[in-house]
C-alpha cells in the first residue's frame, strides 16, 4: 500500500493546482457537509480503473460490505447511508475534481478514499476548504495527515504509516528472533523501501543491535547473486528486505540457493500471491513480514469477517478488503457519534475516536489523525501463512 | 578467495547471457550495418514462448528451448521482411528509427496480451535445481546449464559461419553485397538467414534467463538488449568473437562493480564503458580501423 512513488509527482502538481484555484475562487468555504433528506450521503472517491485499480476496487468491496451491514442494522442516526461512488481513474487531478464534486454538488457528509497516498493527498485541500472530512483506509506515506509541522485538519487515515513498519520489524527481530546483527537490502529507487530501512536501522540500533551491512538494488533488477554473495561473506542474524514482492521473491529465491539461511524480514510489499510464485515454496521458510491484517488471525471478529466476505465474494479477503471494511465502519461510527450531521461535527467525532474495534486491529485516533494500532507480523512456512503475531 | 570464485561464477553466467544476445546484434550489424534494437525484444518473446511451452504445453526444458528458438527464428525473419527490407536502400537513420519502432511495437503488443505483471517460470525438474558445493563455492546446476548451452551454441555458430556454404555467403555479403550478388549469392536469403540465426540465439537466451531468474515481463528485453549492444560495440561491432569477449567483459564488469559494494552503479559503469570505448577505440577491441569507403 505504498504506491506513493507512482502518484507522488501527479499529486504534488494537483495540490499546487488546487491551492491556486482555492486562492482565487470566489466560492465561500463551508458550503458542503449538510445532511439533506432522509439519507446520509457519503462519498467514495476511488481508483476503479487505471494503474492501481486493484487497490481501489478491493477497498470499495470492503466499504460496501460494511455499509450494507450498518444499513441492515437500522443505519445511523435513524437514517440509511447512501454511498455515492466515483472513479478517479488512479489520477490525482481527477481525484481532486471528484472530491470537489462530491462535497459541493452531491453534498456528502464525509468522503472515503482514495486508496493511494498521492491521490489521497490531492483531495485534502478540498476537504479542508469545504470542511468535509476525507478518510483513507490505505494511504500509508508518512506525511499524509501530519508533515511534522502542520496538521491536515479534515484528513484522517485508519492504517499505520510506512516507517512504523520498520520500527516494529526491528523490535520483532531483536525481541522475538533474538537478532543482534542485521543486513539490509533495500530498493533505492523507492521512497517506501528507503523509509522502512531507515526506521528499521534506527530502532534496531536503539535496541542494541547493529547493522552489519547494507546493499541496494533498483526496481526491475533480476540478478541479485552478486550482492547476495557479498552478504554471504558477512556474519549476521537476520536480513531486512523492505521491498515489493516482484524483486523480493527473486532475492529470497537466490539467497536460499546461495545458502543464506537466516530469517528474511520484510514489509507489506510482500503481501501478494506472486511472492510464492516468484520465490518458490522451498525458499519461503523463515520469512516474516509486517502487515495490516492476517487471514489466519484467530480473533472472532476477524473469523466472522472472513466468513462473511467469502460468502459474498467467493474469495479470501485481502488486506485492502479488510481496511476498506474497517473504513466503512469507522466512518459510520463517527457519523453516529457526531453531535449534529455536519462535516465539522463528524470531523470532531473522528478526531476523538477511542477504542475503535476493527478487523485490522483496535485503535485510538492520535492528535495527528493517525491511528494508534497494532501491526501484524506474519511468518511464512513453505510459502503459506503459518504464524501471525500482533505487535504494537 | 571463495567469495572471488563465487563472483567469478556469477559473472560467467551473466556474461554468457549478454554474449548470446550480443551475437545477434553483431551479426546483423556485420551484414547490413543496422543496429537492430528490436533484438532485445526477440529475447523477451523467446522467454515467453518458453514459458508457454513449459506451463501450457507441458514440454520439457530442452524441447521448450528448441521451440522458443524456432518461434524467434520466424519472428526475426518476419521482422526483417516486413520492417527492414523495404528500407534497405534508404538512409541508415531511417532504418534505425524503424528498429526502435519495431522494438516498442513488440513490447507493447506483448504487454497487451500477457499484462505488465511479472510472471514466474514453472517449477523445474529436480536436476536443474541442484547445486554443487566446491569448498564453499556454490555452483548452481542452472548456472552450469547457462554457461554450457551458451558455449555450445556459440561453437555451433562459429562452425556455421566458418565451415558451411551459407556461412561463406554471409561473410561474402558482409564484405561487399554487390560483389556477392554478382557471384550468384542471394543477398536477400543470406540476410534472412542471418536474422534467423541471431534471433534463435536471442530466443535461447530468453528461455535460459527465464529458467535462471524465474521472472519474466514484457519489458525485460530493454536493459539486457542495451547491455548486449554495449558488449557488441566493445568487442568490435560486426565481429563475432568480439561479441563473445564483449559479453563476458560486460558481465564481469557489472559483477565486479557490485561486488565492490557499488551495486547501484553497475548499469552506469556498463554505459561508461560504452562511452570510453567509443572515445578511445571506436572500432572496438578486435576492430580494425578501416577508412570509410566513398
Amino acid at each position: 500500500m505504498n504506491f506513493s512513488r507512482r502518484t507522488l509527482l501527479g499529486a504534488s502538481a494537483a495540490v499546487a493546482a488546487v491551492a491556486a484555484t482555492s486562492a482565487c475562487s470566489a466560492t465561500p468555504g463551508g458550503g458542503g457537509g449538510q445532511a439533506v433528506g432522509d439519507t446520509i450521503k457519503l462519498g467514495l472517491n476511488y481508483e476503479l480503473s487505471g494503474a492501481v485499480a486493484t487497490y481501489g476496487q478491493a477497498s470499495v468491496d470492503g466499504i460496501t460490505m460494511a455499509i450494507d451491514e450498518v444499513n441492515a442494522a437500522g443505519g445511523v442516526a435513524d437514517k440509511q447511508i447512501e454511498l455515492i461512488k466515483y472513479d478517479n481513474k488512479s489520477d490525482a487531478a481527477e481525484a481532486t475534481t471528484l472530491a470537489n464534486k462530491l462535497m459541493t454538488q452531491d453534498g456528502v457528509l464525509a468522503c472515503m478514499g482514495p486508496a493511494t497516498s498521492g491521490n489521497f493527498k490531492a483531495t485534502i485541500p478540498v476537504a479542508n476548504k469545504n470542511q468535509v472530512p476525507v478518510v483513507s483506509g490505505s494511504a500509508t506515506a508518512d506525511d499524509v495527515t501530519w508533515n511534522g509541522t502542520e496538521l491536515q485538519e479534515y484528513a484522517f487515515r485508519i492504517c499505520f504509516n510506512d516507517s512504523f513498519q520498520g520500527t516494529i520489524m526491528a523490535k520483532f527481530a531483536a525481541e522475538n528472533l533474538g537478532a543482534k546483527t542485521a543486513v539490509i537490502i533495500k530498493d533505492n529507487s523507492n521512497d517506501y523501501s528507503k523509509g522502512l530501512a531507515a526506521a528499521f536501522t534506527e530502532e534496531f540500533g536503539n535496541l542494541g543491535g547493529s547493522i552489519a551491512g547494507e546493499e541496494a538494488f533498483v526496481a526491475g533488477d533480476t540478478d541479485f547473486n552478486t550482492i547476495l554473495t557479498r552478504i554471504k561473506g558477512q556474519s549476521f542474524d537476520v536480513v531486512y528486505l523492505p521491498g515489493y514482492y516482484s524483486e523480493a521473491g527473486l532475492i529470497i529465491k537466490q539467497a536460499r540457493e546461495l545458502g543464506i539461511t537466516a530469517p528474511i524480514l520484510g514489509g507489506d510489499g510482500f503481501d501478494s500471491p506472486k511472492l510464492l510464485e516468484l520465490g518458490g515454496a522451498a525458499a519461503l521458510n523463515d520469512i516474516y513480514f509486517t502487515n495490516h491484517y492476517s487471514s489466519i488471525d484467530q480473533d472472532p471478529k476477524v473469523i466472522e469477517f472472513i466468513a462473511a466476505f467469502k460468502e459474498k465474494h467467493g474469495e479470501e479477503p485481502s488486506a485492502f478488503n479488510a481496511l476498506g471494511y474497517d473504513l466503512g465502519h469507522f466512518v459510520a461510527d463517527a457519523v453516529g457519534r457526531a453531535s449534529e450531521l455536519t462535516g465539522s461535527a463528524i470531523q470532531q467525532a473522528m478526531a476523538s475516536t477511542k477504542g475503535f474495534v476493527g478487523v485490522t486491529g483496535t485503535f485510538d485516533m492520535d492528535e495527528h489523525h493517525n491511528p494508534v494500532k497494532t501491526i501484524v507480523v506474519i511468518g511464512l512456512k513453505d510459502g503459506v501463512q503459518d504464524t501471525s503475531e500482533k505487535i504494537g | 578467495m571463495t567469495e572471488f570464485l563465487q563472483q567469478l561464477i556469477n559473472s560467467l553466467s551473466l556474461g554468457s547471457i549478454y554474449a548470446l544476445i550480443a551475437l545477434g546484434y553483431t551479426m546483423v550489424y556485420g551484414i547490413i550495418k543496422l543496429i537492430n534494437f528490436a533484438h532485445g525484444d526477440v529475447y523477451m518473446v523467446g522467454a515467453y514462448v518458453g514459458y508457454a511451452s513449459m506451463s501450457i504445453l507441458r514440454l520439457g526444458f530442452f524441447e521448450s528451448l528448441i521451440l522458443a528458438m524456432l518461434v524467434c527464428t520466424v519472428l526475426g525473419v518476419v521482422i526483417e521482411r516486413v520492417a527492414y527490407r523495404p528500407l534497405r536502400n534508404s538512409t541508415r537513420i531511417a532504418a534505425l528509427i524503424t528498429a526502435i519502432g519495431v522494438s516498442l511495437l513488440i513490447e507493447y503488443t506483448m504487454m497487451f496480451f500477457v499484462g505488465a505483471d511479472p510472471r514466474a517460470y514453472p517449477a523445474m525438474p529436480a536436476f536443474m535445481n541442484g547445486s554443487v558445493n566446491l569448498g564453499g563455492v556454490i555452483i548452481k546446476n542452472q548456472q552450469m546449464l547457462i554457461i554450457g548451452v551458451s558455449v555450445a551454441l556459440m561453437i555451433l555458430l562459429q562452425f556455421i559461419v566458418k565451415k558451411t556454404k551459407m556461412g561463406k555467403a554471409m561473410r561474402a555479403v558482409s564484405q561487399d553485397p554487390d560483389a556477392a550478388q554478382l557471384m550468384g549469392i542471394s543477398v536477400d536469403r543470406t540476410i534472412s538467414f542471418t536474422f534467423a540465426i541471431g534471433s534463435a540465439l536471442a530466443g535461447a537466451a530468453g528461455v535460459l534467463v527465464g529458467v535462471y531468474y524465474n521472472s519474466i515481463n514484457p519489458l525485460m528485453g530493454i536493459i539486457p538488449g542495451l547491455k548486449a549492444f554495449v558488449a557488441a560495440v566493445f568487442g568490435g561491432i560486426g565481429i563475432i568473437p568480439g561479441a563473445l569477449i564483449g559479453g563476458y567483459v560486460i558481465g564481469g564488469a557489472e559483477t565486479l562493480v557490485s561486488s565492490l559494494g557499488f551495486s547501484l552503479f553497475k548499469d552506469g559503469v556498463v554505459f561508461a564503458i560504452l562511452i570510453l570505448i567509443l572515445i578511445v577505440k571506436p572500432a572496438g577491441l578486435l576492430g580494425k580501423n578501416r577508412k570509410e569507403k566513398v
